[in-house]
């Protein structure tokens, strides 16, 4: 058995760490609420953007825009977003196998397929495996709009020089504080879902003209696309690490109660050792 | 007739404003322009610019930096980067920001690239404190 003094270290080792944890869960819980409040303010712009492109692309007769134009190159371009800090339980790992997954089983439709990489996580780990073309690390903690602009407009640039043939973009979409669903969504080119049934579309007065509309509104779309991916990615990491480190508290204590019941084992069979010696100096003497 | 327009002002950020009013104004691609209740279904890209709308008589404004404006059933969707009320306006921030986009643009010429951007800051910071102007002229 353990002696007395080794027992009591570790119990307060685990002490220390279910400390650590907790306070973690605290900080991702209130940075949580933050990360979620942004996720829902975000989402009516995304869906109404979506619903105007949806509308013009509809009455718009051929894909006139070179960012909703199909083309036969083969060269696909994947940015997967990740966080900048591990100990969220297997947020980064679940992204990155489906990353390689997508690798694997979609490698073969493309010539060459690259990644890009948000957050430092998922460079560290699919930097050896794939081409990665460009890593944005520690742009997650101060999210804001400009910086999804920027992407986009690197991606657009990119897109139109055909550097690529077509992007794709895997994220953590938050579903709830629990789970988070990996989702994967084609930005390049901008294939608006169309409705199927032919609904009645009222005639509408386009200023200046549908086109430019058009052209102006695609890259607006790939920028909100991102944005929101962004926003979600970093409310379902906030979520996974709270879940993670709530699960770790539980284990510390779990584990704080064994080593107090061994320890308390071990005090009552040394003191029982040491009366029994007492007793049997005292009967020897006696005799 | 009592229709009133259903106005919605969204942002990435925030949902800005949700207001029944009587009539709006923005300006844009193509130059200003009011929308009353019963207007045809209109899609337009906004400018930089001003918005202004009346409720019950009263004349609310609020600067914007590049969006999108649609009516369709009296309803109105306003999508933009930025918007803010009057009241939200810093003046002061949108004095510096003009008089830095002043200096920045006679250093430069048309073809620079960052003309462009100083261009647009430049107008920014005139919609803002114009804006605010009306605002304290309440």
């Amino acid at each position: 058995m353990a002696s007395l003094k080794s027992i009591k270290k570790r119990i307060v080792s685990v002490k220390n760490t279910r400390q650590i944890t907790k306070a973690m869960k605290m900080v991702s819980a209130a940075k949580l609420r933050r990360a979620q409040e942004n996720v829902v303010a975000a989402r009516p712009y995304a869906k109404k953007l979506g619903e105007v492109l949806q509308r013009l692309a509809k009455s718009q007769d051929s894909s006139g825009s070179p960012l909703m134009e199909k083309r036969e190159g083969g060269k696909a371009l994947l940015i997967v977003v990740t966080s900048d800090r591990g100990l969220c339980g297997g947020f980064n790992a679940n992204i990155c196998k489906a990353a390689d997954r997508f690798a694997k089983e979609r490698g073969a439709e493309f010539t060459e397929l690259s990644m890009m990489t948000i957050g430092r996580k998922g460079h560290e780990f699919l930097k050896n495996r794939h081409t990665i073309q460009k890593n944005y690390a520690n742009i997650l903690g101060s999210l804001n709009y400009q910086t999804a602009a920027l992407i986009a407009r690197e991606l657009i640039e990119g897109y139109i020089a055909e550097a690529y043939d077509e992007v794709f973009i895997l994220y953590n979409a938050f579903k709830s504080v629990m789970s988070q669903d990996i989702t994967l969504e084609q930005l390049l080119p901008v294939t608006p879902a169309v409705s199927a049934e032919e609904e009645y579309a009222p005639e509408y007065i386009y200023e200046p003209s549908k086109g430019a509309l058009l052209d102006e509104l695609l890259p607006k779309h790939i920028e909100v696309q991102i944005f929101k991916s962004m926003l979600e990615s970093v409310a379902s990491e906030h979520g996974a690490r709270m879940t993670a480190m709530d699960s770790a508290s539980k284990n510390a204590n779990e584990m704080i109660g064994k080593l107090t019941l061994q320890y308390n084992r071990a005090r009552q069979a040394a003191i029982t050792t040491e009366l029994m010696e007492i007793i049997s100096g005292a009967e020897s003497i006696k005799g | 007739m009592a229709e009133k327009l259903k106005v919605e002002l969204v942002t990435p950020y925030k949902k800005v404003l949700t207001e029944e009013v009587d009539e709006i104004t923005a300006t844009g691609a193509l130059g200003e322009f009011g929308v009353l209740p019963g207007h045809a279904p209109f899609l337009t890209s906004l400018k930089i610019g001003e918005l202004s709308f009346k409720k019950d008589g009263v004349v609310s404004h609020l600067a914007l930096n590049w969006g999108y404006f649609e009516v369709e059933d009296d309803k109105v969707t306003v999508l933009v980067e930025t918007a803010e009320r009057a009241d939200e306006i810093d003046l002061e921030r949108a004095k510096a920001a003009l008089g830095r986009a002043e200096e920045a643009l006679k250093k430069l010429s048309p073809e620079d690239k960052s003309f462009r951007i100083y261009e647009a800051a430049l107008e920014r910071a005139a919609i803002r404190m114009q804006v605010a102007a009306k605002a304290a002229r309440k």
